[in-house]
């Protein structure tokens, strides 16, 4: 690991677990946390015994409808008795969660840290899930105007198609892509066979975005086990490591800047590629998870990160570059709009799908090409956070 | 059964309306103070007019108005009177309401970047508004012409206006 900073402890995660990504599920948010858990251990070798911090995440308290639900749902995930607290910058959450994990533990705060992040936005059923985004606008100046959160991404995705010269029927193709991925995730809510004319029929919920678009409301939890180097070397002989992070954050006031192009995420990945040694991130990157909530931001977050050059990531998707066979996989899993959306632990999701990608472990998912450097990113909060972490086998 | 295996318990909307145990509706009415700028924001609009700060060292000039530059560190107290005109950078046609009901008509809303004469700004910061923009068609919206059309603010009468962003009824088109 080339590294501009100095840690005390090289961190490798060494086991990931995931619940169902269902619309609705039956178990709390503490036993979704617990049935997370209990399977990144147990791919770890390891119990709840053993873990000395738990690192955990979760978009806002109105969807699970519990105020301080970090602390609720953190017993689910053995969290009390040892260092626990919980992150959260919104939709970027999901990432940010290993990143403060990376941290306890490259400074030696701690050893075995459990990684777990959960969503439960069923619970906020009437009038709709949506209704709870009403809350994070400027309150005295936007919110009056009643605005509904597909309206912010529409808006950006307008944009983006107008300044890049992208249609809807390339966008479309990433939504047609992801849900195919998401058929080989046992845990997808999303998964189908779809064509771009389905999603350009589907209904228009504010045009350009049609239902297809859109990733779906979900419930879900997700945990990863990350440890310091010499615990790494007594469970497993196939660790991977974190060669990078990087987080970053634009102005609230998302009408006074462009959203064509995200900078804060370009900012964010640069602080990663920098940690990681990465110079030509289009070359050392083998497979990526970029956020995709909606599918023109998987294209958005490519040209972000530096995976595709700006405005060319459409370009590189209709020559099947980021398919599971591609030169550049991107979100094989299946990502947000195959495998659903539970908001922190979809984000999650993706960085332990990196994880067993690196390991060989994907099973149906995993890339034709050998693969030995990972990306996973999330972003969120009002469009204006972009969260970047970067493994290595 | 063991739900471990499972990985979780999906339900069907009927199934999930039975289990139910508690509903709650959180009782919160938030009464918020206007603070420093947008005081003198609303105030301006009642007026008729549309009034952003601005900073002395990069020449920014916020709309809607900070008391501080959160780019220079700087606090701000040099009030300017924009445009109520400027050009649309982007723009979007709804058909769902806050609540997610079901519109009959598309409602067209965008992000207008305000002129200020005498000041260009680039795409990357910019005084700006997200607001309403009538006098435009779905067809403007999906072909695009909506993009740098000129618009300027329909203001509602001045009784009844009442100190907030709905005294400008909405951003009408001049020029596509």
């Amino acid at each position: 690991m080339k590294t501009n900073i100095h840690v005390k402890n090289r961190v490798a995660i060494i086991g990931a677990g995931l619940t169902l990504f269902r619309r609705r599920l039956l178990e709390t948010p503490q036993e979704m946390a617990w049935i997370a858990s209990k399977k990144a251990l147990e791919q770890a070798g390891m119990d709840f015994k053993d873990i000395d911090c738990v690192i955990s995440g979760s978009a806002p308290d109105a969807f699970d409808g519990v105020h301080m639900k970090g602390e609720y749902y953190s017993e689910g995930a053995g969290g009390f008795g040892k260092l626990h607290f919980r992150v959260f910058v919104g939709g970027g959450t999901g990432v940010f969660v290993p990143i403060a994990g990376w941290w306890m533990v490259a400074s030696g705060l701690c050893k075995k840290a459990l990684i777990v992040a959960e969503e439960k936005m069923s619970s906020a059923a009437d009038p709709h899930p949506q209704a709870v985004f009403r809350h994070i606008w400027d309150p005295l100046i936007e919110k009056m105007l009643g605005p509904n959160l597909i309206w912010i991404f529409a808006l950006e995705m307008h944009r983006y198609m107008h300044k890049c010269g992208v249609s809807k029927e390339d966008i479309a193709l990433v939504s047609v892509k992801n849900k195919a991925n998401a058929l080989d995730h046992p845990c997808a809510q999303a998964a189908a066979k779809i064509s771009v004319e389905d999603v350009l029929k589907s209904e228009v919920l504010v045009y350009p975005v049609n239902r297809l678009d859109i990733s779906p409301v979900s419930d879900g939890a997700a945990a990863l086990v990350m440890v310091s180097e010499d615990v790494a070397r007594r469970y497993t002989d196939n660790p991977i490591w974190v060669a990078g992070i990087g987080f970053n954050l634009d102005s609230y006031s998302w009408t006074n800047r462009e959203l064509a192009y995200p900078l804060y995420l370009k900012k964010a990945a640069d602080m990663a590629y920098k940690m990681a040694g990465i110079e030509n991130p289009m070359k050392q990157i083998d497979v990526a998870e970029p956020y995709d909530p909606f599918d023109y931001k998987e294209l958005h977050h490519m040209e972000g990160l530096g995976l595709a050059p700006r405005c060319k990531a459409a370009e590189l998707t209709k020559e099947g570059v980021t398919q599971r066979d591609g030169d550049l996989p991107i979100n094989p899993s299946g990502g947000l709009l195959g495998v659903g959306n539970p908001i922190a632990a979809a984000g999650l999701m993706k960085v332990a799908e990196i994880f067993w990608q690196l390991r060989g472990e994907a099973g149906r998912r995993q890339v034709k090409k050998p693969v030995y450097t990972g990306l996973a990113q999330a972003w969120g909060d009002l469009m204006q956070v972009g969260t970047v972490i970067i493994l290595r086998r | 059964m063991s739900i471990y295996k499972l990985g979780g318990t999906p339900l069907s909307d009927e199934e999930f309306k039975k289990i139910i145990k508690e509903i709650t509706r959180p009782n919160a009415k938030y009464l918020m103070s206007a603070g420093q700028a947008y005081s003198v924001f609303f105030e301006g609009l009642r007026r008729g007019k549309i009034i952003g700060t601005y900073c002395e060292r990069c020449g920014m000039i916020y709309v809607p108005p900070k008391i501080f530059c959160p780019y220079c560190f700087i606090t701000l107290d040099k009030w300017v009177e924009v445009a109520d005109e400027g050009k649309v950078v982007t723009a979007v046609a709804s058909y769902y309401s806050a609540n997610m009901e079901r519109l009959k008509e598309p409602q067209i809303v965008g992000i207008i970047k305000l002129d200020v004469p005498g000041r260009t700004f680039t795409s990357y910061r910019f005084p700006g508004l997200l607001h309403r923009i009538c006098g435009a068609s779905l067809d403007d919206v999906i072909s695009q012409r909506i993009f740098d059309a000129r618009v300027k603010a329909r203001w509602r009468p001045p009784e009844e206006r009442k100190g907030d962003i709905n005294d400008i009824e909405c951003f009408e088109v001049i020029k596509t």
